[in-house]
């Protein structure tokens, strides 16, 4: 059995990005980029399959520029076994991505494609969903918990409010929650093995695939400032001022 | 413009989010229509067609919805949604679940969780966690679109008589089973549509701790949530976490309790009007967005702000 992982270089959890002063974008200079965490999660549990056995293969998949080759080497010293980058300049969006990907399923023929639910730059949450559309897999976002049972998956999905199951038929695709695992570091000796596995680079021509935006970004601002609040030194104060300042309680 | 947006519902009850993506529709266009896709859930369009103002409600019956399965809705809704300018849906788990593939089955591009419209293309969306807000431009024939629903008031849901039109299209993709869901019964509001919440974070040290919310939230009507660090901790269900990736609040009074304050909590409730956050670090960045900032160890001041109350 084969398990494909997208994964994304995305701007570091803990850094906080600002927007351009001229409004044209994020300011990225200089910024430290990484694995988005859902990614992160995406990796683990396809690693953790394959070392419960049912599993052989884990090929981790990335879209953007050669920059996404460091990634990729973190993908494979955290236990993938191989690694494809569709090179592109090109910002590419959500559709385009899982059009690439379902292109890169098509040549890989995959029995489950694993992703994060969402990357932390654009806040999408869109392409694992896409993706199923396009291959016509089964699909189970969400997931914190995914049993493989012969030639099915059983899926927990977070969903508002508590918890669903579902059963997918393979190919299936999943998309990460947050409980699903806790991602391993990569050790030193898998970083150095992680540097001779293989690593083949494709572009979007190669897989004809149209990768123009349908979405422009016209502006990137600021939010709105919440106004500096004041500190209280008691309880009693606190209660007060709910009452009698802000009014929103009786 | 014909706009079409499809309702949440449990097939008994209309959801909220609902009347907050009708208004956003509405913003948009005149001509609204609502579609309400389960199984048994007539009563469901009913309900709907007090909502003043929309041009009709079509009513899909069918156990191939009954639970709402990504795979099945994704081709109902790309089949009526084709003739329509605008598809839209809350961003709720559901609606994020199945809108990606109507756009993809489309062939056009979605617009994730918009928090206001600029004009029938163009819409404000936060990015990096609400750090910024940007604006987009759709270039595709039809806009496929989930609405953050704190961003846009409820519509009103009385006085209205809508036509409810029924519809009998079988979209069964055959490649995934419903087996379960497990929804926790509170007797508290949901958090989304709570106008009190109560937030225990890394502070509250174990999910035991947490029953200090109870009774202030018992008191204030509140719903109760939680930080990552706290669902990552073990102590509380990820269902109660108000965040980047959790929920988004926007109630009229957030009380955050031993929450430093990350910049991915803080993407899901700085909305809400007035902030109260009580940390025993003064130096806890959640000071920086609080209306009411205390400092104070919580396992003193919760139990007095219970008795105060």
């Amino acid at each position: 059995m084969k398990v494909l992982v997208p994964i994304k270089r995305v701007v570091d959890y803990n850094v906080k990005v600002r927007a351009k002063s001229d409004g044209t974008g994020v300011d990225l200079a200089n910024v430290k980029m990484a694995i988005n965490p859902f990614c992160e999660i995406a990796i683990e549990e396809a690693v953790r399959l394959k070392e419960a056995g049912s599993v052989e293969e884990v090929v981790a998949v990335s879209v953007g520029t050669t920059a996404s080759q460091e990634q990729l080497r973190t993908a494979l010293a955290l236990g993938a076994d191989r690694a494809i980058l569709v090179e592109t300049e090109v910002e590419v969006d959500s559709l385009g991505v899982a059009k690439l990907l379902k292109a890169v399923a098509e040549k890989e023929s995959p029995d489950i494609i694993i992703l994060g639910k969402q990357a932390i730059d654009n806040d999408s949450n869109q392409t694992g969903q896409m993706l199923s559309a396009l291959l016509g897999y089964s699909q189970g976002t969400f997931a914190s918990e995914v049993s493989l049972k012969d030639s099915s998956l059983e899926v927990i999905r977070e969903v508002d409010g508590g918890l669903q199951t579902v059963h997918l038929t393979l190919p299936a695709i999943v998309t990460t929650d947050l409980r699903l695992n806790e991602p391993r570091y990569a050790s030193l000796p898998n970083i150095m093995k992680a540097k001779k596995k293989q690593m083949d680079t494709l572009t979007p021509d190669e897989l004809s695939v149209d990768v123009k935006p349908r979405v422009n970004i016209l502006k990137v601002s600021p939010p709105p400032e919440r106004a500096a609040g004041i500190k209280v030194e008691s309880v009693e104060e606190l209660v007060d001022k709910l009452k009698n300042e802000a009014k929103v309680i009786s | 413009m014909s706009i079409l947006v499809i309702a949440e519902h449990d097939n008994n009850d209309l959801k909220e989010a609902t009347l907050n993506t009708v208004t956003a529709a509405m913003e948009i266009g005149q001509e609204v229509d609502l579609l309400v896709a389960g199984l048994n859930c007539s009563q469901v369009a009913r309900e709907a067609a007090l909502i003043q103002g929309l041009n009709k409600i079509l009513l899909v019956d069918s156990t191939l919805y009954e639970n709402f399965l990504a795979e099945n809705i994704g081709l109902l809704v790309s089949d009526i949604g084709k003739d329509y300018s605008h598809i839209l849906a809350p961003a709720t788990s559901n609606g994020k679940n199945f809108m990606p593939r109507v756009a993809a089955l489309l062939d056009v591009a979605q617009i994730s969780d918009i928090s206001a419209i600029v004009n029938s293309d163009t819409f404000e969306r936060p990015i990096y966690a609400g750090n910024c807000i940007a604006t987009v431009q759709c270039l595709d024939p039809i806009k496929v679109v989930t609405v953050r629903t704190t961003g846009f008031d409820a519509c009103l849901k009385e006085g209205g008589s809508v036509e409810v039109e029924n519809i009998t299209l079988e979209h069964d993709a055959s490649v995934s089973k419903f087996i379960k869901e497990e929804i926790v019964k509170s007797d508290r509001p949901e958090l989304t549509a709570a106008d009190v919440v109560i937030s225990g974070g890394r502070g509250m040290q174990n999910g035991e701790n947490f029953n200090l919310l109870n009774g202030i939230a018992d008191k204030l009507g509140a719903a109760i949530g939680a930080s990552r660090a706290a669902v990552d901790s073990g102590f509380v269900p990820n269902d109660m976490q108000v965040g980047q990736t959790g929920k988004i609040v926007a109630p009229d009074l957030y009380i955050a309790v031993g929450i430093s304050g990350a910049i991915q909590h803080l993407a899901g409730m700085k909305d809400s009007k007035v902030i109260v956050a009580i940390n025993k670090d003064e130096e806890a960045p959640i000071f920086e967005v609080a209306d009411y900032g205390l400092v104070a160890d919580l396992f003193d001041a919760l139990p007095e702000l219970e008795a105060k109350l």
